[in-house]
């Protein structure tokens, strides 16, 4: 799976997604819920949340305004440790190191833990063309994959737009399930299968929450505790990274954890959050004989130094997401890439391109609830604000009738005798498509309006003849 | 004191209401209202669609009408915020940045403007009726009133207040949003509206007329029977 997901235009994804009245039950079900659970362990549990977000803030900033220097440490710490480090500038570079691990350890049996770069560098078509056996451990993309790889709708869970019975089906038909749509039974049969897969499995491919530069360390947080069998049981172990996603040190590692675990499922803590460094040693009852990282740039360091660093803080937890009301009500396939939601918005268009994500800087209200509760404090509705800027300024892709508008605007509206005169009109002009003192089928822009609302009709007496009336004496 | 009263495009053209409302509000409330005719849009639609360009030459002719107040105040949480966001729209700029920074230092939501400045929490206002509030995004996360409307409402004599469910939700206006993306704000809308409907009230109060507008066009619309007033014109009521 690539980033892109759909080759539908942005408009038919949207009418999709609003008639899936499923999906949207969930979604809203989802983010009522995780919405109570994270406002429980942020703001109402820490007096001092806002100290904690701006701790967090300057970590990722500290970290990107140091990311040569980090990266170096992290890779030097990995190589002392006996592990090997890649760093791809590419998702084909990427891709085409790992194609060269699998062939020379002649791995046909891959398990993987959840991650979303490499879904970001379409890594399983790869692994899959040199026909090797992926599954993912993660019961979520699990779920997607066996459902004929259907792309994740939201980044920490993906399969928030399947329903039980929909998963029953899926099993059914793929590995054989005969049981009910009992989630407990279906998590067991899920289990049973992927016991086997792990216990067959002659490499692991792991993402990478966060990378600990200081001990050549990283992190892995789950709550199925898949990542661990992932990393143990195989000989051979390749973990993909986001050349962003580091810390310093173990302290610093801490606050993100818990910064990420609250904000993405209201938990102070996932049941599982794994630290391992490096390639088994001597006295280690488990791990990798041979220990890989791959460092994927793949456009992050064009976004290094741009008025778009601070995406780069992004840890991934998905908070945006669960309280973006756009999201809520047209899901996360709807914008056509796999990362959806507010913060989807922002980065796909800078990894992706706009020629393929114009639409989705737009596809907000600039509400900023994502702003709001960004544990690491991106302003995400301020960025989208920028993309907008780029796209009429710089991409020049904004559509002709917007911009004669807008130029109508900058004309109008500046000029004070301009907009008296305007005003002044704007009853007569609407006259003819005034009924009583509304407007139910409008012009042009108006006409999308009133499609669905009514428009009031100018007031005869603008407030400001009202005013010079009352100040001459009369009233 | 003296007050320099903002109206936006807007209330100017579409509710002069609310503005007559306000003008009488903060005379009754002991201020000295003016009016400066020079006054256009702030160039929020057109900033936030992207035109900054467009919208900075609107900014420029709002900076040189209102320099010269002490006190600029506005019914709409978001439209004082664009006046509070005018010095990061010129950063950098020797000359209007200055500018726009003193603008934003004196500009002031009228609700905010009421209970920090005036240091007025009762305005002795009465109000017959079931009421529920629509708290605006702009007005609540990006200007930071929260408070004030709150305090001003509850005390009006005769008045019953009923929370309304999932308020910090935006209702699917965004500027032109609300045409750009009309199937999804259409969604959005309808979810506030059902909302507003489960609170039983009989009239929906804001401080923003954009919102507003948005809201009870589609309440209209759908024939639901519920007023929408302006939290100046309730606070203006006797």
């Amino acid at each position: 799976m690539a980033m892109k997901i759909s080759t539908e235009k942005f408009n038919d994804r949207v009418e999709q997604g609003i008639h899936d009245s499923f999906m949207r039950g969930a979604v809203a079900g989802a983010q009522d819920g995780m919405g109570v659970k994270r406002r429980v362990v942020t703001t109402d549990e820490l007096s001092n949340w806002e100290d904690w977000r701006n701790h967090a803030e300057e970590i990722r900033q500290h970290v990107l305004a140091n990311l040569d220097y980090y990266l170096e440490q992290l890779s030097e710490n990995i190589a002392q440790r006996g592990g090997h480090v890649f760093f791809a500038q590419t998702k084909e570079e990427a891709n085409e190191y790992i194609r060269g691990v699998v062939q020379r350890k002649k791995a046909k049996k891959i398990v993987k833990s959840k991650s979303m770069v490499t879904e970001e560098i379409s890594l399983n078509a790869m692994l899959e063309e040199e026909g090797c056996e992926v599954v993912e451990t993660d019961l979520g993309e699990y779920i997607l994959q066996l459902d004929d790889h259907d792309p994740p709708s939201h980044i920490v869970v993906p399969a928030l737009h399947k329903n039980k019975e929909q998963i029953r089906d899926v099993f059914a038909q793929k590995i054989g399930y005969t049981k009910t749509s009992t989630p407990e039974e279906l998590a067991y049969h899920a289990r049973v299968t992927l016991r086997e897969k792990f216990l067959e499995a002659d490499l692991g491919i792991t993402g990478c929450n966060f990378a600990v530069a200081e001990t050549g360390s990283f992190c892995l947080v789950t709550n199925e505790g898949n990542a661990d069998l992932v990393t143990a049981l195989p000989k051979t172990q390749i973990t993909v990274m986001g050349m962003e996603r580091l810390v310093p040190t173990f302290e610093e590692m801490e606050v993100l954890v818990s910064m990420l675990t609250r904000s993405a499922v209201g938990q102070k803590l996932t049941s599982y959050i794994t630290v391992l460094t490096g390639p088994r040693e001597e006295l280690d009852v488990d791990g990798p004989e041979e220990f890989h990282l791959v460092i994927v740039d793949n456009g992050r360091s064009d976004i290094l130094g741009t008025e778009f660093q601070s995406i780069l803080q992004c840890i991934r937890c998905g908070a945006c997401i669960n309280v973006c009301p756009v999201y809520r009500h047209i899901g996360g396939h709807s914008y056509g890439s796999i990362y959806p939601g507010p913060v989807g918005a922002v980065l796909s268009p800078l990894l992706g391109g706009y020629d393929d994500f114009k639409e989705l800087p737009y596809a907000s209200t600039l509400c900023g609830a994502c702003t709001e509760v960004c544990p690491v404090k991106i302003p995400l509705h301020q960025l989208l604000h920028k993309h907008r800027q780029v796209i009429v300024e710089k991409e020049g892709k904004a559509p002709f009738s917007e911009k004669m508008l807008m130029k109508a605007f900058g004309l109008g509206a500046a000029s004070p005798a301009l907009y008296n005169m305007g005003s002044k009109m704007a009853p007569v002009a609407m006259n003819p498509f005034t009924v009583g003192d509304k407007i139910s089928k409008g012009p042009g822009p108006l006409k999308a309006w009133t499609e669905i609302r009514e428009f009031p009709a100018p007031n005869k007496e603008r407030f400001r003849d009202w005013f010079k009336n009352r100040e001459k004496g009369g009233e | 004191m003296k007050v320099t009263l903002f109206a936006t495009c807007i209330v100017d053209l579409f509710q002069s209401n609310v503005g007559k409302a306000t003008v009488e509000l903060l005379e009754r409330l002991g201020c000295e209202v003016e009016f400066p005719p020079s006054q256009v849009c702030c160039g929020q639609p057109a900033y936030n669609s992207g035109y900054v360009k467009e919208a900075k030459e609107a900014m420029k002719r709002m900076i040189e009408t209102f320099e010269h107040a002490e006190y600029i105040v506005s019914p709409s949480g978001s439209c004082a915020f664009m006046f509070r966001e005018y010095p990061h729209v010129f950063k950098g700029d020797p000359v209007w940045e200055p500018r726009a920074q003193k603008l934003a230092d004196k500009t002031y939501e009228l609700t905010q403007f009421i209970v920090e400045v005036l240091g007025i929490e009762d305005v002795g206002a009465r109000f017959e009726g079931n009421v529920t509030y629509h708290t605006s995004c702009h007005m609540t996360r990006l200007l930071g009133v929260k408070e004030p409307p709150m305090i001003l409402l509850k005390n009006v004599k005769g008045l019953k207040f009923t929370e309304l469910p999932g308020k910090e939700r935006c209702c699917g206006f965004g500027g032109t949003f609300s045409v750009k993306n009309v199937a999804i704000s259409e969604q959005m809308v309808d979810e506030k509206v059902h909302h507003v409907e489960e609170t039983g009230a009989q009239y929906l109060v804001g401080a923003d007329a954009a919102c507003l507008m948005n809201i009870g066009g589609r309440m209209e619309r759908l024939g639901k029977p519920i007023k929408v007033l302006h939290i100046a014109e309730v606070l203006n009521s006797r």
